[in-house]
C-alpha cells in the first residue's frame, strides 16, 4: 500500500508527497497536528494539514526570516518571535552572541512539545538560556508592551485559521508599539501566486504600510509551500533593508548558512513584475 | 407525528417534519414558486439546496401557524415548558411583532400602558396602531455613563397608584445595555392593581437558559413577554417567541390578536430555526452561556486592563433603577478616551473591520453569544487598544445625560393621523412632532409622535446627527425638516 500526503494548494492544484511512515497524529485546543517521515524531504509537520516545516528545506525559510533583518541591523538584542512553534527562527536566532533575549510566544503549546520531540533538527536551541517561551495569543501577548524589542519576527500561519489575528491592522499597530524607535517587523508574508494567498498578502502589506514608514517585500525559493515562492515583509521604523544592510559586519560574524548570503539579500528585494505590480494596487 | 414520537426537550418536532417532508420527495404543485429551489438557480447555489428545499408552505404534514394543531403545536408546547410558561407562539414578524401582539393583547383603543422611555420603537408603534395612550415612566439615567436604566420600582408603584385606569405595566428585561429592574416587584405591583405585566426580552432570551443570570419573566410570574430567540439564542433574524402565563389573559384571544397582522405565508425557515435553537438551549444552555458569560468577562477584564475605557457589569446595580445586570452584555463607555461611542462603532467597523451592536453619545455595546471565539475576543480587545493609542483625544465635551423627558401632547394615534405640516427641524421647538425621531441602533425615541418638541430634544438630535448617529423616523431621511401637527 502507498501512502501520500496531499495538499490541496488550491481547489484544483494538489501535492503530495510520498510518506514513509506517519509519526504523529494529534489534535490540539487549536489546530490538527500531523508529524510524517519521507524520502525526499525528510521529516516533515503538518497543521491543519498545511505544510509547515521539512527536515530538507527548512533552512532557506529560516535563514531568510532571521538573517535579514540581522544584517540590516547586527546591533539587535531583545527579539520577539510571535508563532514559529518548531523553534528553527529561534534556532537561527541564537547562532548571535549579540542577542540578549528572545522571547517566542506560539498559542498552542502541543505543537512546540511535538516539535521538541520529533523535530529535534529544529526545536533543539528552544533550551537555550536566552529564550523564554511564552503559550498564548501573540496579539493579546504583544499588546502589552510598549518600545520594547527591536526586532518582531512574526512566524505564523495562513490566516485561515489561529494565525488569522497575525494578519490583522490590530496586530501590525500593536507591534509598532511594542518596537524601539529603531524597530525592524519581519513577517511570513505568503506567496504572490495563488490567488487567495495573493490576496492575503497584498492586504498585509497594505497594514503594514500603514504604520512603518519603511515597508518592502523580499522572496525566496521553498520547494514544499505554495507554489514555492514565498514572500517576507519587511517594516522598520528607521532602516532601509538594502541602503542599510551591513555586510561587512555580517560576514565578519562567519556564520555558515546553507542559503543566506549578504549578495543575495540585496537580489531578494528584487522582486518580478507582477509581484511588483500586485505590491503597488494597495500603494 | 406527534403522536409517535414523545415530546422532550431533546426533540425538535418542526426539524423532524421537515426532514420526512424532504425525504418523501413531494412533487411541488404550491407555493412557493422556485419549487424545491429548481426554478431559481443562482438563489439556490447561493443559499444552498438544503435551505431551498424546506422553504415550503403551510400543509397537512407541516402544521399551519395561524392554526397549529400538530407538529408547530408541538413545537410551541415544547418552547412554553422550556421557558417555564404557560402556553408560547412561533413568531415570524420579528420581535416587533411579539411586541406588538403581547400589547394589543391587553390593551385597546383609548386604554393606557404605563411604559418606560426607553422602550424599543415597536412598542410607540403598537400604541399608535391602536390607538392607546402612554404614561411614560423616567426610566433613570446614570450619572456617569449617561444611559439610560431600568426603572425604578417605586416609580411604577407611583405611577400605578396615579393611573389606576392604566391596563397594564410594560418593563424592558434587560434595557439594550444589560439593565434589569426589579421584575418580581413591579409585577407584583401591576397585578395588584389589577394591571397585566408585559416583559420586552428582547435581549434577555439567555435569562431562560443560563444559570446565574438575571431572573426571567416567566419565573416572576409576569403574564406576557417576548424573547427574541435571533438576538442571542441562535435562531434565524426575523424569528422570535412570545411566551404567556394563563389567567389574566387567554392564550386563544392571543392567538386571534397575532392573526390579525401575522403573515398567512409563514416562514419554515424561520419557525424551524426557533425549535433547533430551543433544543439547544434547552439541552445545553447552561453550558454555552456559562463559556459566553466567561468571555465576556475575560473581555471586561481585558478592556478594563486598557485604561480609560470602562466596561461596566454588576458593580453599577444599585437596588433601585439597576436592580440586576446582564454580564453577557459587553457595554463600554467611551467618555474618557474623548471619543463618543458611535465614534468608536464607525473606526472598528472602517479601520479593523469589526460590527459591534451599536454606539451611542457616550458607550458601545457589544454583544457576546454562542458564535464568539476567544481570536475574535482578542482582535476586538486588541483594536480598541490601538484605537486608544492613535485616536483618543482630551478635553472634548460630550452629552452626559441621554434622558430627554417627553411632553406628551397628544396620543401617538391623535397625532400620527393629524393634519400635518413640515417646518425645518431647526424652527421646530414648540411644535408638537407627528414623527420618530431616534438613533438606530438602538431605536429608543428621543420624540415620538404626540410630543412637543422641546429645546432639549431638539440640541439632542442636533448633536447626534453631528455625531454621526444614524437617525431614523422621519420622512425627510437627511433630517432636515420634521413634521409636526398643524
Amino acid at each position: 500500500m502507498e501512502l501520500w500526503y496531499t495538499e490541496e494548494h488550491t481547489p484544483t492544484v494538489r501535492f503530495s508527497i510520498k510518506i514513509k511512515e506517519q509519526l504523529l497524529s494529534k489534535k490540539s485546543p487549536f489546530q490538527q497536528i500531523d508529524v510524517f517521515d519521507s524520502e525526499e524531504f525528510g521529516r516533515f509537520f503538518t497543521l491543519d494539514g498545511l505544510m509547515m516545516v521539512t527536515e530538507k528545506d527548512e533552512f532557506i525559510y529560516h535563514d531568510m526570516i532571521v538573517h535579514v533583518p540581522m544584517a540590516t541591523n547586527p546591533q539587535i538584542k531583545k527579539v520577539l518571535v510571535i508563532g514559529g512553534g518548531d523553534g528553527g527562527t529561534v534556532r537561527e536566532l541564537t547562532r548571535y552572541k549579540t542577542i540578549e533575549h528572545i522571547d517566542m510566544v506560539d498559542i498552542d503549546q502541543i505543537v512546540v512539545d511535538v516539535c521538541k520531540k520529533l523535530l529535534p533538527f529544529t526545536s533543539k536551541k528552544l533550551s537555550d538560556k536566552r529564550v523564554n517561551l511564552y503559550f498564548e495569543d501573540g496579539l493579546k501577548f504583544v499588546r502589552r508592551f510598549e518600545n520594547e524589542y527591536d526586532l518582531i519576527i512574526v512566524d505564523s500561519t495562513d490566516p485561515f485559521g489561529p494565525g488569522e489575528g497575525l494578519f490583522t491592522k490590530e496586530f501590525y499597530g500593536n507591534c509598532f508599539k511594542a518596537l524601539k524607535k529603531d524597530g525592524i517587523l519581519v513577517n511570513q508574508h505568503e506567496n504572490p501566486y495563488y490567488e487567495s494567498y495573493s490576496s492575503a498578502m497584498r492586504r498585509a502589506h497594505k497594514r503594514i504600510k500603514e504604520f512603518f514608514p519603511i515597508c518592502s517585500v523580499y522572496q525566496a525559493h521553498i520547494p514544499t509551500y505554495p507554489s514555492g515562492h514565498w514572500l517576507f515583509g519587511f517594516a522598520s521604523k528607521k532602516y532601509d533593508p538594502i541602503k542599510d544592510l551591513d555586510a561587512e559586519a555580517w560576514n565578519a560574524l562567519k556564520l555558515d548558512t546553507k542559503y543566506y548570503n549578504t549578495d543575495l539579500h540585496t537580489g531578494a528585494f528584487m522582486l518580478p513584475n507582477y509581484v511588483k505590480k500586485a505590491l503597488e494596487q494597495v500603494d | 407525528m406527534s403522536e409517535e414520537k414523545k415530546l422532550t426537550q431533546h426533540t425538535a418536532p418542526l426539524l423532524d417534519a421537515l426532514e420526512a417532508y424532504r425525504a418523501r420527495r413531494v412533487v411541488p404543485f404550491d407555493v412557493p414558486g422556485h419549487k424545491q429551489g429548481r426554478g431559481t438557480p443562482e438563489l439556490t447555489a447561493f443559499l444552498g439546496k438544503q435551505c431551498l428545499s424546506v422553504d415550503v408552505n403551510s400543509m397537512k404534514p407541516l402544521d399551519n401557524l395561524s392554526h397549529p394543531t400538530s407538529v408547530i403545536r408541538d413545537a410551541e408546547t415544547l418552547a412554553a415548558e422550556a421557558c417555564g410558561a404557560d402556553a408560547a407562539f412561533l413568531m415570524v414578524g420579528g420581535t416587533t411583532s411579539s411586541v406588538q401582539a403581547m400589547i394589543m393583547s391587553v390593551c385597546k383603543r383609548g386604554d393606557a400602558i404605563i411604559i418606560p422611555r426607553n422602550v424599543h420603537k415597536s412598542a410607540i408603534n403598537a400604541l399608535i396602531l391602536c390607538g392607546i395612550t402612554p404614561i411614560y415612566v423616567d426610566p433613570g439615567t446614570h450619572p456617569e455613563l449617561g444611559i439610560s436604566l431600568g426603572m425604578d420600582a417605586k416609580n411604577v408603584e407611583k405611577t400605578i397608584a396615579a393611573h389606576p385606569e392604566a391596563k397594564a405595566v410594560f418593563m424592558n428585561n434587560p434595557t439594550y445595555y444589560g439593565v434589569c429592574p426589579d421584575v418580581r416587584r413591579i409585577v407584583a405591583a401591576a397585578h395588584k392593581a389589577g394591571m397585566a405585566a408585559l416583559v420586552d426580552e428582547a435581549h434577555g432570551t439567555h435569562f431562560y437558559f443560563g444559570e446565574n443570570l438575571p431572573c426571567s419573566a416567566m419565573s416572576v410570574g409576569a403574564d406576557m413577554a417576548c424573547i427574541s430567540m435571533h438576538k442571542t439564542g441562535g435562531s434565524l433574524t426575523q424569528s422570535s417567541l412570545l411566551v404567556m402565563k394563563k389567567g389574566r389573559i387567554d392564550p386563544e384571544y392571543v392567538r386571534t390578536i397575532i392573526n390579525l397582522t401575522q403573515t398567512t405565508s409563514a416562514s419554515y425557515l424561520l419557525m424551524s430555526s426557533i425549535d433547533i435553537a430551543r433544543k439547544a438551549l434547552a439541552t445545553e444552555g447552561k453550558e454555552t452561556f456559562r463559556k459566553v458569560c466567561d468571555l465576556a468577562q475575560y473581555a471586561r477584564d481585558e478592556i478594563n486592563g486598557i485604561g480609560d475605557y470602562y466596561a461596566f457589569s454588576k458593580e453599577i446595580v444599585n437596588g433601585r433603577d439597576v436592580c440586576d445586570f446582564d454580564v453577557t452584555k459587553l457595554s463600554i463607555h467611551t467618555l474618557k478616551i474623548g471619543l463618543a461611542g458611535v465614534e468608536v462603532y464607525d473606526i472598528l467597523r472602517d479601520d479593523y473591520g469589526i460590527q459591534i451592536e451599536f454606539g451611542d453619545m457616550g458607550n458601545m455595546l457589544a454583544i457576546i453569544s454562542v458564535g464568539d471565539t476567544h481570536y475574535n475576543i482578542e482582535r476586538l480587545v486588541s483594536s480598541l487598544s490601538e484605537i486608544k493609542r492613535l485616536h483618543s483625544k482630551e478635553g472634548i465635551a460630550l452629552w452626559d445625560h441621554e434622558y430627554v423627558a417627553p411632553v406628551v401632547k397628544l396620543s401617538p394615534q391623535d397625532a400620527f393621523y393629524a393634519e400635518r405640516r413640515v417646518v425645518p427641524l431647526k424652527d421646530s421647538v414648540g411644535e408638537i412632532s407627528s414623527e420618530f425621531v431616534m438613533c438606530y441602533p438602538p431605536g429608543i425615541p428621543i420624540l415620538a409622535p404626540g410630543e412637543l418638541v422641546t429645546r432639549e430634544a431638539l440640541d439632542y438630535i442636533l448633536y447626534a446627527k453631528d455625531k454621526g448617529s444614524l437617525l431614523m423616523g422621519p420622512q425627510d431621511m437627511a433630517l432636515e425638516n420634521l413634521g409636526v401637527v398643524k
